[in-house]
């Protein structure tokens, strides 16, 4: 019986031949991660092993992003404790602040998760790395305590849906439109337990970018992982971001330092879409679900107080530039704050020289450091009584990015930097672009 | 091993977001964490919650962010059991992992109301509704979670094994 492409990794990680859907798996893991809010809990977890120590220092990676550069004294020991650990056991993939960017912008961009991984994070955007071929699935710190003791974790091998892409998208239609169409069409649990498997031509035209914004927001639709198969842009990728103990073992073997899995041709799938991208509009995800969508020519005449551009979904360099293409010479609308967070210490030199930074002050917008801060409610554009947001972020629940009764719509960077200059939701048509 | 309290109703897609909102994660404290579970849904909950009290929702209970702060703060608050009709996944896991008791179970997700009394019998799976008079059956466990679960949790099984 024939394997998806993410039942070929898991069985590969398990040691055995073959699985199928709903077996039970103990899986060797490639990398384990977790963050200032998961990692801490899983630091005081450790104590209660009776193996002391990580399964191997070069398979951790720790990254204070979520309240960091440190909101407040609780998060400045919670980040102190990831550091303490990360220096007594020589962890080699801690980023302090300075190196640290958002996780799953940074992950990648370092090398240090790459395709064929079994990768487990203490984050549930850990699905992001399916954009590079990985099989990479989000848990809590139990399991990534587990992770860093022992270096597994225990998977019910997932049913799969088949996403097939076909036909060139629009312009301004970018990963997020994508996405945001699909968790609208199957729900916030149409990929319960499953994996997403995106297939078929139109992948051809997806950046990197595009894909890793699909691939992160999965598990806004239920999925265990989302997972692209592997073509000459993503090997592009891969083998220009490979971190320096990955390269090393490549000079030094010839052998590439990933592996590139494909679905059986004969593989079992849950159900199958065919998706037209030539035919997809701009789309909004209203409050408070992100399967609450509309198409651009459908929101209505919403007001809003925010827009923040940024976040592990859409805070890399392709979707700086599709903003500052907007921005550029622009204005953001009076009584408008606009925050634009540019996801990794890279992503924003590259802004910084490509000249975006410099369009987004010009503009009225401010541009942060790298942190997660307000996508989750926790700092640098928090939401009062009743104001509204238009992010780029991958969550509209109830008091997310602040208040109770503040509401969140997630949107593409180029919707969120239109809606920047009308101060209410816009599409780029808007403005004649 | 059986459990026995009061209902707590919710309905679809309750967000870990909302059993504990973010403003409160840089507690790492369980009895700390309790003090805010369901605040931004329920703000009546930790005034009114019992030991024992159990919650009832409908499906997808636990949505969104993998913060193990969520299965910790209802646990710390008192409830002796989670029942829905589906949980989603990382929430699932970490109940498993941490010890919490959850049950899916799409006719007492359905039939329980707010307020009903309600006897678990987890060696059976079999839910008993006091008020209503009716037995609603959960769903069992794998034969691996049972171990998971009868081993008190993901790290004392690892402890265990060889």
């Amino acid at each position: 019986m024939g394997m998806t492409m993410s039942q070929k990794i898991l069985a590969h990680a398990a040691g055995l031949e073959s699985v199928a859907a709903g077996d039970l798996i103990m899986a060797n893991l490639d990398m384990v991660l977790a963050n200032d809010i998961t990692g801490p809990v899983s630091i005081h977890e450790m104590d209660k092993f009776t193996k002391k120590g990580v399964f191997d220092k070069n398979k951790i990676a720790l990254v204070p992003d979520h309240f960091s550069p440190n909101k407040d004294i609780k998060s400045a020991q919670n980040c102190k404790c990831m550091r303490e650990f990360a220096y007594d056991n020589d962890i080699t993939h801690f980023y302090e602040v300075g190196q640290m960017g958002i996780e799953h912008a940074l992950l990648p961009e370092q090398g240090v998760v790459t395709a064929g991984d079994t990768v487990i994070g203490a984050d549930s955007h850990t699905c992001t790395y399916g954009a590079i071929g990985a099989f990479s699935t989000g848990v809590g710190s139990t399991d990534a305590a587990v992770g860093m003791a022992y270096g597994k974790a225990w998977f019910k091998v997932p049913s799969a849906l088949k996403f097939v892409l076909t036909g060139k998208p629009a312009p301004w239609i970018s990963g997020k439109d994508i996405i945001l169409h699909i968790i609208g069409m199957i729900g916030v649990d149409g990929a319960l337990y499953k994996s997403m498997e995106f297939t078929g031509d139109g992948i051809q035209y997806l950046s990197m970018d595009d894909r890793f914004t699909i691939a992160n927001m999965a598990i806004e639709a239920g999925g265990k992982n989302g997972i692209f198969p592997v073509d000459n842009k993503a090997v592009a990728y891969i083998e220009s971001h490979m971190s320096p103990e990955k390269k090393a073992q490549y000079e030094k073997t010839g052998k590439k330092p990933y592996t590139i899995y494909e679905a059986d041709e004969d593989a079992i799938y849950d159900e199958t879409y065919v998706i037209d991208l030539s035919t997809l509009k701009s789309t909004v995800a209203f409050p408070h679900l992100p399967e609450n969508t509309r198409t651009i020519d459908q929101v209505g005449d919403i007001k809003i107080d925010q827009v923040v551009i940024g976040s592990c979904t859409n805070g890399r360099l392709e979707d700086l530039e599709i903003a500052a293409k907007i921005l550029e010479g622009r204005k953001v609308a009076k009584g408008l704050r606009v925050i634009v967070i540019p996801a990794t210490q890279q992503i924003y030199m590259d802004a910084m020289e490509a000249g975006y930074l410099k369009t987004f002050i010009e503009a009225g917008a401010i541009v942060s450091t790298p942190t997660c801060g307000p996508c989750l409610g926790g700092y640098m554009g928090i939401l009062a009584e009743n104001e509204r947001c238009v992010s780029t972020t991958n969550r509209n629940f109830v008091g997310r990015m602040g208040h109770v009764t503040s509401e969140i719509y997630l949107a593409s960077p180029a919707v969120a930097a239109a809606s920047a200059v009308t101060g209410k939701i816009s599409g780029p048509a808007e403005l004649g672009l | 091993m059986k459990a026995c309290g009061h209902v707590f109703k919710y309905g679809d897609n309750v967000d870990t977001d909302v059993i504990i909102p973010a403003r409160h994660l840089a507690t790492t404290d369980a009895k700390g964490l309790a003090q805010h579970c369901m605040e931004d849904i329920d703000p009546d909950f930790v005034n009114k919650v019992q030991p024992g009290d159990i919650i009832v929702a409908r499906k997808n209970f636990g949505c969104g962010s993998s913060r193990e702060h969520a299965p910790m703060a209802i646990k710390a608050s008192g409830v002796s059991c989670v029942i829905a009709e589906t949980f989603a996944r990382i929430f699932y896991r970490n109940a498993i992992n941490i010890g919490l008791p959850i049950i899916e179970c799409r006719e007492a997700s359905e039939d329980i109301e707010a307020g009903d009394e309600i006897e678990i019998d987890f060696d059976s799976g079999i839910i008993y509704n006091k008020t209503k008079d009716t037995s609603y059956k959960g769903q069992a466990f794998p034969p691996f979670m049972q171990e998971l679960i009868g081993a008190g949790g993901l790290i004392n099984y690892m402890n265990q094994q060889k």
